[in-house]
């Protein structure tokens, strides 16, 4: 048995970065694991912090810049000749 | 990770005034930066101003640019920092408790409804995404630009950690708080349309 074996749900948060990011030691990652079979709680906070990470990465890129922006940009810099040519 | 097609530029030319590279510069990244600034501050408007500014102090302060961090990095931090200073200005009275790193308290999660698992249509209505930008808004602003540089705009966290003249400790706290916390206000949203659906299935 190792020491870690108990790990309280406010260890699972201190580590929930790493473990979201891929970052987190293999046998860290496990300790995780085990603890959200017993424990309904960590599970579900595990898994919806992952799915609002997702959420954002999948929907909140797409952005749509306001009518001429993007001319009055190059305007601004005195770029109007490069204005046309929007790849 | 993000996938980003954003193509290398010769800081040389950059540097000598060049006016074609600068322009594809400000090409590839007009995107970005506007979408970091409409994020940050909510408005359109506002937003526009940042973008400008932004590539006017780029143009102003290329000369100085001694790449010690990478060129998108660079440029994130001035935007980031015109956008915390217009949010400074519109409101210049900032709160004493502002330290996000101080309250451990405020971060514990208190809901647990588990709303994974409903249908993908719920998460791509029109409700859906504004619930989204509205837990943005939400978020302390330091804790919000961390969230953006790294969720939406794929820093690593060494590059955030540059890009905002933090730690990486700090960027790390502060970004599993965001994380939290946004996660919190969407339990919220989602936990609600979870109830419905259930009551749906049990009146049929
Ligand atoms: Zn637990």
């Amino acid at each position: 048995m190792s020491k870690h074996d108990q790990l309280t749900c406010h260890d699972i948060l201190g580590s929930l970065g790493d473990y979201l990011d891929g970052n987190l030691r293999a046998d860290l990652c496990e300790e995780i694991e085990n603890h959200m079979r017993g424990c309904e709680n960590c599970r579900v906070v595990v898994d919806t912090t992952s799915k609002t990470i997702y959420l954002y990465h999948h929907t909140a890129r797409e952005v749509e810049l306001p009518n001429g922006a993007r001319e009055r940009l190059f305007s601004a810099l005195k770029l109007d000749d490069f204005i046309l040519p929007k790849r | 990770m993000i996938e980003t097609n954003i193509p290398e530029f010769s800081i040389e030319l950059l540097q000598a005034g060049d006016r074609v590279e600068f322009a594809r510069m400000v090409e590839a990244y007009y995107g970005p930066i506007y979408r970091l600034a409409l994020k940050m501050l909510g408005d359109s408007s506002d937003a526009e101003d940042v973008l400008q500014n932004t590539f006017l102090k780029a143009l102003q302060y290329l000369p100085t640019f001694e790449g010690r961090s990478s060129f998108s990095t660079w440029l994130y931090r001035i935007a980031a920092n015109e956008a915390l200073m217009l949010l400074r200005k519109r409101r210049p009275t900032v709160p004493v408790d502002e330290n996000p790193d101080d309250d451990e308290d405020g971060f514990m999660p208190a809901q647990f409804s588990d709303w994974c698992c409903l249908p993908e249509q719920d998460f791509l209505t029109a409700e859906s995404k504004r619930q989204l930008d509205q837990a943005i808004q939400k978020l302390p602003e330091t804790l919000r630009v961390v969230f953006l540089l790294r969720d939406i705009e794929g820093l690593s966290i060494r590059d955030t950690s540059e890009a905002l003249g933090l730690s990486e400790t700090a960027v790390k706290t502060r970004l599993l708080r965001a994380r939290l916390q946004l996660r919190e206000s969407l339990s919220t949203y989602y936990g609600e349309r979870l109830t419905y659906r259930m009551n749906m299935e049990t009146q049929e």
